[in-house]
Parts: structure tokens; sequence; C-alpha cells
């Protein structure tokens, strides 16, 4: 499987999380244990050098999944596939050695970085946790470069991250992932916690260094602009699923999925087309107790008898991209053409 | 032109630390219309939820309104005492914050606390206020009002919760709300209802509007002027659609093409480098000076003397582009970035 296009597989992965109450309060109280599926059964591919973004609103799952894809969750069920190795099967030699090939930033530049290092400390960290460099002054060039290459001077090693705004924070967690040379990047929000101007920096600066380094990214939002920016293919998320999932342009202008069209129907319009917008109803249903069938189906203004009863499965065409929905495969809803 | 109901001139508010005074709004002049929503964009720190507080008579000491003057229908508001102000807050100035479970108390159902404010500003018996405060509730799309008048706050999801903090806003009936960041918390679903529902009930009403928000697509949304602030003043102001499709000030050309736009493909948002300055170190001469890519154009002047708002096109920039004396660089028209 080595050296073929597809970089990392996630097949079929649940996680569940267990939420009950203590056991002594569930054994008076006579309750069963509550388990919250925060993913259910989710799988695509990534291939190299694309970005794949996983968008949904919150409590969707595409964090817990970033986490799973990651290794910080184990996943209940299915598996995680890096390059033709199942990360859960692999010896402990072995994950070693993949670990150093993919990187994770993460949302808050505020919670990631160890306040009381100094940014050479934590940009060296990943150098020295996997043995790549030991010498002192080899370390301190890979910095003084890493530091450059984000758009930092290197004398910025000595301060301590408190001196530094939002985005250079977020250029410094940025830096600390690439200081493993890994080919594969797991983004969980890396903007939404920055003003827009710096969000474009930061944005612009992702998309340099993946044309410089052929990285590939898992990029996880909730902005379906910025997804738009940044992706090669899109999957949107809802109540721990994949919905659909396709190339940028086709979702963006053929969104399929009821959920995807809502989605992209809410989001403001900027150039203020004149274009009616149509609020959907209702929220995201408690997760705790998902709606029956189609977790979608108490706001989709399609949903029928079958919705109700039978979860649809995802629908793969020819293309590549997938849908899971009933209306869709019985052809129930018109196709909309964005404008 | 009609009287505005909210004119604020020369609001300059200050905090007196002990590295000296620094100012978080300055010099800034704005007035709103009957009817009208103004938004005020700008990131964090350019001083638009401060601007609002001062209005509302919420300035969290030691920060202070060092001078000028907020005028609502004509009378002097800011000059008020605690006291005295407190019966204008609520009856004429309502107001929603951006965390709908901090802005209502957890220990009160929510009637009890749409009742207590309109008893308080209100002539009705407490029968009276009830069936308002149910009113209100179906008014904002609660559903069962009248069973989830006894409800505590936690009992909501946050859509709902700013939707029982909206008709908290509107219970006495206020002529002007300000808004600050009311969607900001919310998903892209819940936040499209809300938006809907705010402009609806607005207009309806009658009722004025401060759109404090960080989020360009918001304002394009929802008002009909827009002013763009920047460390603490206006740069610039004007009706929305021209402020967006024809921005004049470089910082607004800029902060347009930072914001990624669905279905526009561009291999590079434009960039703003570097970032806001503190408030301890504003540059001399237009704030923006530093950052901004056309200050060579109208000679030293950006550095040194700080320009006011000048008509520029259908909006007013503070810029020295637009000043009499380089007349004719207003024909070179910056970039439209929404064209």
């Amino acid at each position: 499987m080595k050296n073929s296009s597809v970089l990392l597989e996630v097949r079929d992965v649940a996680r569940e999380f267990d939420v009950s109450k203590p056991w002594l309060n569930r054994v008076i109280e006579g309750q069963p244990k509550s388990i919250l599926k925060a993913v259910d059964g989710v799988s695509f591919t990534i291939n190299r050098g694309e970005t794949l973004s996983l968008v949904g609103e919150s409590g969707c799952g595409k964090s817990t999944i970033a986490r799973v894809v990651c290794g910080l969750y184990p996943p209940t069920r299915g598996a995680v596939i890096f390059d033709g190795v199942d990360i859960a099967k692999a010896s402990v030699n072995e994950q070693q050695q993949l670990r150093k090939r993919f990187q994770m930033i993460f949302q808050d530049p505020y919670a990631s970085l160890n306040p009381r290092w100094r940014v050479g400390k934590i940009i060296a960290e990943p150098l020295v946790a996997h043995g790549i460099m030991t010498e002192k002054a080899e370390i301190k060039n890979r910095v003084d470069q890493l530091l450059t290459q984000v758009g930092l001077s290197p004398q910025d090693q000595e301060k301590f991250p408190h001196e530094f705004s939002g985005g250079q924070r977020q250029r410094i967690s940025i830096a600390r992932a690439l200081s493993s040379n890994p080919e594969f990047l797991v983004c969980d929000e890396p903007t939404s916690a920055l003003d827009v101007s710096v969000q474009a920096q930061i944005l612009n600066l992702m998309k340099d260094l993946q044309r410089e380094f052929g990285l590939t990214y898992l990029f996880i939002s909730h902005n379906l602009a910025v997804v738009s920016h940044i992706s090669t293919r899109v999957g949107v998320m809802y109540l721990g699923r994949l919905v659909e999932m396709a190339d940028t342009k086709t979702i963006f202008n053929r969104p399929l999925h009821p959920y995807t069209q809502m989605l992209l129907s809410a989001i403001p319009d900027l150039r203020m087309t004149g274009k009616q917008r149509t609020p959907v109803a209702g929220e995201v249903p408690n997760p705790l107790n998902p709606p029956s069938g189609c977790t979608f189906h108490p706001r989709c203004p399609h949903a029928n008898d079958r919705c109700k009863t039978e979860a649809p499965s995802m629908i793969v065409a020819d293309d590549g991209s997938m849908v899971s929905c009933h209306a869709v495969e019985e052809k129930r809803i018109p196709i909309k053409l964005a404008a | 032109m009609t009287t505005p109901l909210l004119e604020v001139r020369n609001l300059r508010v200050q905090f007196p630390t002990r590295r000296g005074l620094l100012t978080a709004v300055d010099d800034v002049s704005l007035t709103i219309a009957p009817g009208e929503v103004l938004g005020v964009v700008g990131e964090s720190g350019a001083g638009k939820s401060l601007t609002g507080a001062a209005i509302i008579g919420l300035l969290e000491p030691p920060g202070r309104i060092a001078s000028g003057e907020i005028l609502l229908n004509g009378r002097r508001i800011d000059n008020l005492s605690a006291e005295e102000f407190r019966k204008i807050r609520g009856r004429e100035i309502g107001a929603i914050f951006q965390d709908p479970l901090t802005s209502l108390n957890p220990l009160y159902t929510i009637g009890r606390q749409i009742t207590e404010t309109i008893l308080t500003h209100l002539n009705v018996t407490p029968d009276e206020a009830k069936q308002r405060a149910i009113d209100l509730l179906n008014e904002v799309g609660i559903p069962a009002a009248d069973k989830r008048i006894d409800h505590y706050p936690h009992q909501f999801s946050g859509g709902m919760r700013q939707r029982v903090v909206i008709s908290l806003a509107l219970a006495a009936q206020p002529k002007l709300i300000i808004a600050d960041e009311p969607t900001t918390a919310l998903d892209v679903s819940i936040q499209a209802q809300i938006i809907t529902l705010l402009k609806k009930l607005c207009r309806e009403h009658g009722t004025s509007v401060m759109l404090v928000t960080h989020d360009m697509g918001v304002i394009a949304e929802t008002a009909d002027r827009v002013a763009v602030m920047y460390a603490g003043r206006i740069a610039e102001i004007g009706p929305v659609a021209e402020v967006i499709h024809h921005p004049q000030h470089p910082y607004t050309v800029g902060l347009m093409g930072a914001i990624p736009n669905l279905g526009e493909e561009v291999e590079r948002l434009t960039q703003i480098d570097g970032s806001m300055p503190r408030l301890n170190a504003i540059p001399t001469g237009c704030a923006f000076n530093p950052r901004c890519t056309r200050k060579g154009e109208v000679g030293a002047r950006c550095t040194t003397e700080r320009p006011s708002l000048m008509n520029a096109g259908k909006t007013q920039a503070a810029c020295w582009l637009y000043s009499e004396g380089a007349a004719t660089n207003t024909t070179n028209t910056p970039q439209s970035v929404a064209a």
C-alpha cells in the first residue's frame, strides 16, 4: 500500500464517551449507563497533498475525529490507517515512527503553549521528544529556521508565549508542528480564535507551507467560508455522522444533502445579492438521545416515514462524492444549483 | 434629515493605569436615526464594545468617559447619575450581550426576570406584566411560552436563551437596543435564526439598533449603515452596501479582502501585515499608518497629523487620501473587493 495516493484512511470509526453518573448514584436511582456517541461510523480517505475539511455545528463530532486521527483518543470501533499501517495495531516502535509524521495544531493558541517555557524550547520539543536532534547548536539552527519560515524572528525564541499576540502564538504552534518534518497536519479550528485580518495571515501561511513542503491537512472548522477557501475536499458532519463529502466546488455549487443546503443558506451573505435565505427551524438534538433513523429528520423539510425509521447509508457517486440521504437516493429533492 | 435618536459627539473613553492614561475610544462621533440599524465592526481591541458600553452607561471603572457628549433624543445622558441612568437603561436603551448564559440570572425563572423589567419601567399590574411576558416570549418564537415562562435559564438551549435575552431587551419597549456580539456564541444555523428574528422585531417595533460585532457577514445582512473601527477610532462610516462593495479607507479595503468569501476563488487572501497597535503604543498621525500600503502617496502627513473623517466616495473615511489637497487620489479608488 505504500506510496499510493491515499495517505490516511479512516475506516468506520466510532468513538463513545461514558457520561453516566457515578456508579453509586446510578444504582440508587436505578438508571442505566448513558453513553454519548460522539462519532458514529465515519469513513473517509485523505490523499497526499490535499486538504480535507470537516465542517459542522458544535457537538457534531468533528473535533473528536481530529483527536482520534491523532491518537489522542483510541477509537471505540473502526481503524485509522496511516500510510498503510493501522495505528492501533502497530507495535510501539512503529507507532513512535509514525508519530513523527503527523502533528496537530489546536484552536486556542493561549492554551496550547506552555506559559513557563521559552518559545525556543516549545518549538524544539518534538525534536527532542522524538530524538531527531540532540546537538544543542543543531536544534537552535532548526528553531531559527522554523521561526523564519512562519514569519517570526529567530530572536523570538528567547521570549515567553505571553509576549506574543494571538496570531503570533498560532505561528509558534505551527512552527512546533512543523519541527519534526511531518507530512500530515491535523488542524482543529486553527483560526477561529483569531481576528479576520490575522486569520487571513494564518490561512495564507498554511497554504504557502503546504505548497513548499507538500503537506497534507485535515482541517476542522465551523466556518464554511474559511473551508471553501482552504480545502480540496469537504465533509459535512451532523450528530457524529458524515452526511456528505465531495470536492469543494461540488459541495458549494451543488449541495445534495438537506443539511448541507441548510448550512450554506445560513451563512450571512457578504456580497448582499439579496438572495432570500431560508433559516432552518429547530436546533441540534441532544446527542445522548439522537432521533431514530436519519438523525436530521426532525429538522429536514424532505423527511418522510422511511427517514424516521431507517438510517440512510452512504451513496457513493462516480466522481467520488458521497451523500447519505434517502431523499437524495429517491430523487425527492430537486437539485439546487447555487448562483 | 430627521433628528437622530442617538448622537455621540467626540466620545473619548480612557483608562487610567499605572503606566499612564490609555485611550480606548478616541474622538468617536456617530448618529443613529430612529428605526435605523447601525453596525459597528472592528477587530478585538478596536473599541467597539466600549463605545456601546459608554452609551448604555455600563463602563467598568476605572474606565470613564473623558470627554464628549452622548445625546438621546437631544438630551444629554453621559453625565447622569447612576440612579438616573437606571431609569433609562431598559426603558429607553435595551441591551443584548454576547453570552446569553451570563446575561440571565440563573437563580430566577425567565418569567420573573422579564416581568421584573416590565414592572420596573411600565405602569402595569403584575398580571398584565405576566401576560405581556408571555406575549413577548411568543413573539421571539419560544414554543409553549405559557409553560416555559416558569423555567430557569439552564433549561434552555443557547439559541433559545438568546431569544429570551432579546425578549428581555424589548420588554420595556426601548427606542434603542445596543446589541454587543449577539450571535457570536451561536452556531451558524441558530445565528441565522436570531438575526432574522432581531431584524423582524426591530422593524415591527421601530426600534433602532447599534449592532456591535466582528462579523462582517452579520453586518451585511442586518445593518443600514456601518462604522468600521480601528484602534479606538472610526476609520470609515457609511451605507453598508457602499462600505462592503466600495471600501475607501485602506484598512477597510484590507479587511474586506481578508474575509474569505463563498463562491469566490482566490489563491491568497489579502493580507494586512502586522497587527493592531496596543493602546499604549498608538502611532502618531493615522493609527493605521505602519500597516498601510498607501501611506507614501500623500507625503509625510500620515505619520504626523491625525486625519478626521472626510468625504470619500459615498462614505466617509478618516484618511488623508481623501483630503482636498490630495484630490487627485480620490479618482484612484482602491480596488473594490466584492465587485
